[in-house]
């Protein structure tokens, strides 16, 4: 059974249509990504699952229960966490106090400390910075605290918005060990990503996403040349994406 | 010669303290709502005025039962607004929870007319607070003394409430990005009931100190409270608490110190004075003395 199932989802910002009739399946364990060219709908898609915007029609069920009409602190609590894009870190906060957010919707308070201190292991950078400002943070540190942050909250299915976006070549690669890592021990991604070629070849299935409409990347060998045309075509409009 | 002045000058600088500290205290309970929820809760003033009616129907009960009847009886008003009028429309636009607003504020304010009347009221809870005592040739009101030293512990509390506590964390989090703390697991509907009690709790206290001022109780009283609290969050930076408070200040130190300094003639033109102050904050820094960090939307 899908752990995340999207039916025929169709999301509106007043009259402008931002996803059409968008389908998708997330199986358990599974890392699955989205590509697409700005604007073609994949935070909003991203969003409508963590119940930030509502849709218009079509349904998300997770784990087999409908989530129409559960708030985000809600999706939360049932084992979804988002990572933004742009990270929406607390500036005005510690690392820490970011961190200690970031369980909030914990019960198991000594299995959530022994989570953190992993964490901080995970990212020692975040040890050093502990008690510093979140705002002054680098952009690579702020993804770190960010995806920290979500991981805290013991997700079984993680959603991530361009993690890879305004980072350096090093923390991109720490960012998809850290990712990798997550799907050894069994979490779920949902990964959206304009880097094509990172996230095509983390993800175990790829999806295209255009005007707000989604279709599947071929992922055979023989689909190698059917997917770059798609790609071709969304990306530089020269009509092989649908 | 030299030492008169020197009496006089701090002297006037417990009087703007004092002054400073009473609309400090008003321009939190608006703050502390506005910086979770973005609305400006001008029914602020008549929680004032409900802590001050009940007050004067509670005369004659002991002090400190009276007080702990006058807290509940405010944050239990500002919870059911909030979850009678405000929750409904939290979504809605800023014109629509400001309308809202006033909405619920003439409502409270009629009702208090039904119940009460529109004649003034006068009623004397804590006489023994009217008098003055020296330290070192000053002459310190007790009420001056109490109002600076009630605000200066209540922000003190309210500061090691938002930094050591967990649902303080949460509040300081909502009020800097609302949707993101929320998408962390931040219940939005009890971080803004907080809010609205923690409001209440200011507007109780303010009601009190109001009351021992002024020995007078009207439907209207809250009016001119919340527009001073109005104003001082908007000088202070609107999300701000530290704004607010300053703001707060602000306006009761120039105030005091525009009372002393302007001619005799003047003096009846003070409050003119005093918004040109504000005036000339606010252009050369529109948005406030503290801007507050701004929530992106696109998540």
């Amino acid at each position: 059974m899908s752990l995340l199932e999207v039916r025929d989802l169709v999301v509106r910002y007043g009259r402008v249509p931002a996803l059409h009739e968008v389908s998708l399946e997330v199986n358990e364990g599974e890392a699955v990504a989205i590509v697409g060219p700005n604007g073609a709908g994949k935070t909003t898609l991203l969003s409508a699952i963590a119940g930030v915007v509502a849709a218009a029609a079509g349904s998300i069920a997770y784990d087999g229960r409908n989530l129409h009409g559960n708030s985000p602190e809600a999706i939360v609590r049932r084992g979804i966490g988002l990572v933004p894009e742009g990270r929406h870190i607390f500036g005005s906060l510690t690392v820490a106090e970011n961190l200690r957010l970031g369980m909030t919707v914990r019960r198991d308070r000594e299995q959530a400390r022994r989570d953190l201190a992993a964490t901080l292991d995970r990212f020692p950078i975040l040890r050093v910075l502990h008690d510093t400002q979140a705002s002054r943070l680098s952009g690579g540190e702020q993804q770190q605290l960010a995806i920290a942050r979500a991981l805290l909250a013991s997700p079984r299915l993680l959603l991530l918005d361009e993690p890879s976006l305004g980072l350096a070549p090093l923390v991109i690669n720490l960012v998809f060990e850290v990712l990798g890592e997550l799907r050894g021990r069994g979490v779920t991604i949902l990964l959206v990503e304009q880097n094509v070629a990172r996230a095509t070849a983390f993800a175990t299935r790829s999806h295209l996403m255009c005007g707000g409409r989604i279709e599947p990347l071929p992922e055979t060998v023989d689909g190698e040349a059917a997917a770059g045309a798609l790609l071709a075509g969304a990306y530089l409009g020269t009509g092989e994406a649908r | 010669m030299i030492v008169a002045t020197l009496h006089s000058i701090v002297q006037d600088g417990v009087d703007a303290l004092s002054l400073g500290s009473t609309y400090a205290l008003y321009a939190l309970g608006i703050a502390l709502v506005f910086s979770v929820m973005r609305l400006i809760n001008f029914a602020h003033g008549e929680l004032i005025t409900a802590g001050a009616m009940t007050m004067f129907l509670l005369v004659g009960v002991p002090f400190v039962a009276l007080l702990g009847i006058v807290l509940v009886v405010v944050v239990a008003l500002a919870l059911l607004t909030e979850r009678v009028a405000f929750r409904p429309v939290r979504d809605a636009s800023p014109a629509t929870l400001l309308v809202t607003s006033f909405a619920v504020s003439y409502l409270l304010q009629s009702l208090a007319v039904v119940i009460f009347g529109s004649t003034p009221r006068t009623v004397d809870i804590a006489g023994g607070l009217t008098g003055s005592f020296t330290v070192g040739g000053i002459e310190i009101g007790k009420l001056d003394a109490l109002t600076i030293g009630l605000t200066a512990a209540l922000l003190v509390g309210l500061a090691l409430f938002l930094a050591r506590t967990s649902i303080g964390v949460q509040m300081r989090a909502a009020a800097e990005d609302f949707q993101m703390a929320r998408l962390v697991g931040v219940r939005a509907n009890r971080v803004i009931a907080i809010s609205f009690a923690l409001s209440g709790l200011l507007a109780a206290i303010a009601a009190f100190l109001l009351l021992v001022q002024t020995a007078s109780v009207t439907p209207t009283m809250g009016i001119t409270p919340v527009l001073i609290a109005f104003i001082a969050t908007v000088i202070g930076g609107m999300g701000s608490l530290q704004g607010a408070v300053l703001g707060g200040m602000l306006i009761g130190i120039a105030t005091v110190v525009l009372q002393v300094a302007l001619p005799v003639e003047l003096r009846p033109y003070r409050d003119a004075f005093v918004f040109a102050v504000v005036l000339g904050v606010l252009v050369l820094r529109p948005g406030g003395l503290i801007v507050a960090r701004s929530t992106i939307t696109r998540i």
